[in-house]
């Protein structure tokens, strides 16, 4: 499915092909809008549903029932007019919606008159001493191989962090017959009573039962040590070992493989670069984009639908997938938009997904420690920088991450800032006494993510472009 | 570091790593292969030299930088395996003209 997009004008892209993007573009194309679905994946599922269509690992019971909910999602995209391509990396998008895509080595231009973005989430920067090592990585990563190949960690292997997923995780690899150590758990003990009073909601959402099933599934298998308060890994040019310090005791046990997950965060490159507005989450710590109740955001014809627009989780994401495609559909087509679920119901889905995520994120707000580094540690994983060299740069008058950039090339390498921005922000923010807020995020440009020159230089050209360059 | 779960039975594909021939099943990606395969499979950094192996297997970090069929800092963890597909890990910086 590797082939370039069959017109250049489209009703309606959607970007990404995970819950939300599978939903919208479903959705946009049952409505009868000429709909294009773009991803950088193999196949459909985004990363909550990865491999969904190929996966080898075919118990059900092992990945579970939230999983194979992905299965009805893929069918009915693929029971809908809408085009797919996959191996397909946007690299540019602009306020005329404008859009550049990568297909096979050779870039492809499309219009459209709506985008839904729907980049989803990547996991929270993790920045320990020694999180570069080999064979330190995140627990996304080993949920990754596990779900598209059916890998399994088998060294000594610890996982370390806090939220859902971890547990989610854990449980998924000992179903497979894989090994765990020991889980360190970071979660901050405060965060227990700070998130009481969103307890309601939480024990009467479908999270709860779940989650304390799994958690019971884990914990009878595997030592579970909490209140993990410092953590690093160490090792000769491979992890050997993880200390941590716990009830005020350290520790320090041998590992070949060390998974870190403190959640994830809002996938904001795309949308940051064709200049959406966003703001820092105070709850979730993170910059989430601003947006109306239907997922519109500042740039007219652009909405961004799943855990981009705000993390919500699988569930909301498919909803907030719906709704924003209704909404293309309201603007594009308004009759055909009768044959859809009214806005008043899917607002009232949306609700009901949404129900006791207060009460997850502030139980599972990572700990300072573990988001703010120093010393030594590494922030930013491309250029080697160093929380000291940060610093340092602040002391002698680097004011924010883009000015970092002239300092420390900080974000200037091929990850283009996605594991070291949020680090480099609320670095620069407690150092200089400024909300996250105040001191801003990279400028991101496109390409947001790395074309060869040779692709870039057969990009077909106008006199007029030849004429701006050339001279004499 | 990783081991295939007995129930994949996904067909082989044979892959070439630095001239020696591994095999991956078919769906791997490049990177997935290669933690797999139990070879060593570090790439040094262009900056200093450090050795890594991926970090996060969805296309962000940068870390799974591989030269495949001859082009260079491929991410490895979107590329699917292809029969003799020749892989080449990054020792460095890449040079201008591969």
């Amino acid at each position: 499915m590797t082939v370039a997009p069959k017109r250049e004008d489209y009703d309606v892209v959607v970007i990404g092909a995970g819950p939300a993007g599978l939903a919208a573009a479903a959705t946009s194309a049952e409505a009868g809008l000429s709909t294009l679905l773009l991803d950088e994946n193999i196949g459909p599922g985004g990363q909550v549903f990865r491999a969904i269509a190929s996966t080898p690992v075919t118990d059900r019971n092992q990945l579970g029932a939230d999983y194979w909910v992905g299965a009805d999602l893929v069918q009915a995209l693929r029971a809908s007019s809408a085009e797919v391509i996959h191996r397909a990396t946007v690299w540019s998008l602009d306020r005329n919606l404008d859009i550049a895509v990568s297909v096979g080595g050779a870039s492809a231009f499309v219009k459209a008159k709506r985008v839904i973005l729907a980049t989803g989430a990547l996991e929270r920067p993790f920045p320990i001493p020694g999180w570069t090592l080999p064979g330190v990585m995140t627990a996304g990563a080993a949920q990754t191989m596990l779900k598209s190949s059916a890998l399994v960690p088998d060294g000594r292997t610890v996982i370390a962090g806090q939220g859902p997923l971890l547990w989610l995780l854990a449980a998924q690899i000992l179903r497979l017959g894989g090994r765990i150590d020991r889980i360190l758990d970071t979660t901050e003990r405060g965060n227990y009573f700070a998130a009481l009073p969103h307890a309601f909601a939480f024990l009467t959402s479908p999270y709860f039962a779940k989650g304390l099933s799994m958690m019971r599934e884990v914990k009878a298998k595997v030592q579970v040590v909490s209140g993990v308060t410092e953590l690093a890994a160490s090792g000769d040019g491979q992890l050997a070992s993880v200390s941590y310090v716990a009830g005020g005791k350290r520790e320090t046990i041998p590992a070949d493989l060390l998974l870190l997950h403190q959640g994830v965060v809002p996938n904001v490159n795309l949308a940051m670069s064709a200049d959406v507005e966003h703001r820092w989450d105070d709850l979730q710590l993170c910059w989430s984009p601003v947006l109306d109740a239907s997922g519109n955001s500042s740039i007219a014809g652009i909405a961004i639908a799943g855990d981009g627009a705000g993390i919500g989780g699988a569930n909301a994401a498919v909803v907030r997938g719906r709704i924003a495609a209704r909404a293309a559909v309201e603007a594009l087509a308004p009759v055909a938009a009768a044959k859809l679920p009214a806005m008043a119901t899917l607002r009232a889905d949306l609700a009901k997904a949404e129900r006791g995520r207060v009460f997850l994120d502030t139980l599972f707000r990572p700990a300072s420690q573990f988001r703010i580094p120093s010393g030594e540690t590494i922030v930013c994983r491309c250029e080697e920088v160093t929380a000291k060299d940060v610093l340092d740069s602040v002391a002698i008058g680097a004011t924010g991450p883009n000015q970092l950039k002239a300092y420390r090339r900080t974000g200037m390498g091929p990850c283009q800032g996605r594991l070291c921005g949020l680090t480099v922000t609320e670095l620069m923010a407690q150092a200089r006494g400024k909300t996250p807020q105040e001191i801003g995020y990279y400028r991101l440009r496109a390409p947001v993510k790395p074309i060869t020159l040779a692709e870039l230089a057969a990009v077909p050209k106008s006199e007029a472009d030849i004429n701006a360059v050339v001279r004499g | 570091m990783f081991r295939r779960s007995e129930q994949d039975k996904r067909p082989q594909v044979q892959i070439f790593v630095d001239g020696v021939a591994v095999a991956a099943r078919q769906g791997d990606t490049v990177s997935a292969a290669l933690l797999a395969s139990g070879q060593d499979a570090r790439r040094s950094t262009a900056v200093s030299g450090a050795p890594r192996l991926p970090y996060c297997m969805m296309g962000v970090c940068f870390d799974c930088l591989v030269t495949i069929d001859g082009v260079g800092n491929r991410q490895g963890c979107l590329v699917p395996v292809a029969e003799g597909m020749q892989i080449e890990i990054q020792k460095g910086k890449r040079e201008i003209g591969r």
